[in-house]
């Protein structure tokens, strides 16, 4: 990770994992959902990726598994106000205000329900009220980027938020990240866990950003992508944008009912 | 497109998973996290350790989740893991006297962390474990691992999970036991001792 690591080493990196894979692919191997552990343009991932495969464990032959089941969380780990990151302090934060709103699903296409979707994000100037950031755009007294809320009857979760800003990350220089919001979610199995970024339409940052693009996978990156919902945009308040999140997990998983 | 259509199956696909990043301290972890088992519980146990990287070097910045049974081997139902508090906006704690079988650790500055928790319960024929998951900047997707804790080694011994492993590998399942209920369990996300991660499936 020196000075001399560029962009375009970057680009190149990138091109070459993504041409590897659309040959395993055309050579007959599985579609790849998830980002592979080991992604070299992603430096941080080169020495904390497992160099041997993972045990496979075959849940069917096991249902008292401790992995078959998930921590409870309910009414009193939440407040009223823990979806709505523009309310946390004294003033409004600064920023474009934006409604995230989707369905946490199983891969049956079911609703999760009553499960645990918090988030994170920068704010509207790409600053993470994180001590160790070293970005210098200014941070907002009155934003934090820090929600939770259960996930509804039908599976529905909703924040209220600002858009995000952009920010540079050094891993290489002119590194930036494109817009996103972290979110963490659990699911009815703790096999389901799932923790991911979503993304916002249209944001050029994508092709020169290696998290993102260590999903090789085409279809699948764009999953990762919100789509905008004018439906969702709440009139003189907010523009929206909607995500539905599909846990992966043990087929056994796909015939429990969520909770 | 990110509106899924469950009506039609072929178009529900997992979403990707992504690495927690550098950034989710200020978010994730809570007071009390690593406090599982409520106060005084004469079945409390201590797990500690480290996690190192590749080139054996502390990781800093991890972030491990543990979920398991009490003693008896049931799965807690008790919510309130991260209780918070309406009229500050902070966290309350847990309530002290629930098992809520969940917790969330950060490892710190040396790369350490700890919990203390019930023992474990057996379920079904396996040996009692504590299932973790470990998130960490540069993981783009998350691992998960068992901590047995050693004692009864009939249990162990017939553990489906243990009994396909070689003993080399094994160990790195089962926490060393360093007397007065604390048992020490280091996690090696690469290289020599590598931890043995498990896919479900």
């Amino acid at each position: 990770m020196t000075d001399a690591l560029t962009q375009a080493d970057i680009d190149r990196e990138i091109a070459a994992e993504h041409a590897a894979y659309g040959k395993r692919v055309a050579d007959g191997a599985p579609v790849e959902h998830h980002p592979r552990r080991d992604y070299p343009p992603y430096r941080p991932s080169v020495l904390r990726h497992p160099k041997r495969p993972p045990i496979a464990i075959d849940v069917t032959q096991d249902p008292e598994l401790v992995e078959l089941s998930s921590p409870a969380f309910g009414e009193r780990d939440i407040t009223e106000i823990d979806n709505d990151l523009t309310r946390q302090h004294a003033g409004e934060p600064i920023g474009e205000r934006i409604t995230v709103s989707g369905r946490l699903l199983d891969r049956d296409g079911r609703p999760v329900r009553g499960q645990l979707v918090e988030i994170w994000q920068a704010n509207s100037a790409g600053r993470y009220a994180h001590q160790r950031e070293q970005h210098d755009a200014p941070l907002d007294p009155n934003f934090t980027g820090v929600g939770r809320t259960l996930s509804d009857d039908d599976g529905f979760y909703r924040f209220t938020t600002v858009q995000p800003g952009p920010y540079p990350w050094r891993q290489h220089l002119n590194a930036w990240r494109p817009a996103h919001i972290h979110f963490s979610v659990f699911g009815s199995a703790f096999a389901q866990r799932l923790v991911t970024q979503m993304y916002f339409p249209g944001d050029p940052l994508f092709p020169y950003d290696p998290i993102i693009q260590s999903v090789t996978d085409d279809a699948a990156r764009q999953r990762l992508v919100a789509t905008y919902d004018h439906d969702l945009s709440v009139p003189e308040f907010s523009m929206g944008y909607h995500w539905d999140i599909v846990l992966d997990g043990p087929r056994a998983t796909w015939m429990e009912e969520g909770r | 497109m990110t509106k899924i259509d469950t009506t039609r199956p072929e178009t529900v696909l997992p979403t990707p998973s992504h690495t927690v990043g550098p950034f989710y301290g200020h978010a994730l972890p809570f007071p009390g996290g690593e406090d599982i088992a409520p106060l005084g519980h004469p079945d409390t146990v201590t797990v500690h350790g480290h996690v190192y990287d590749g080139e054996g070097r502390p990781v800093p910045d991890a972030l491990l989740e543990l979920w398991g049974p009490d003693p008896e081997g049931n799965v807690p139902t008790a919510d309130g893991s991260m209780r918070r508090d309406p009229a500050s906006g902070g966290f309350l704690g847990r309530n002290g006297v629930e098992f809520t079988g969940f917790g969330r650790i950060r490892t710190d500055a040396n790369g350490h962390w700890y919990a203390r928790t019930l023992r474990p319960g057996a379920r079904g024929g396996n040996a009692p474990y504590l299932s973790v998951c470990v998130f960490a900047r540069g993981l783009l997707v998350h691992l998960f691992t068992r901590i047995h804790l050693p004692g009864d080694e009939a249990a162990l011994a017939a553990d489906p999970l243990l009994s396909r492993l070689d003993a080399g590998r094994r160990d790195t399942l089962v926490a060393g036991e360093e007397g007065a209920g604390t048992y020490r369990f280091d996690i090696r996300l690469q290289g020599e001792g590598e931890t043995v991660f498990l896919e479900f499936q």
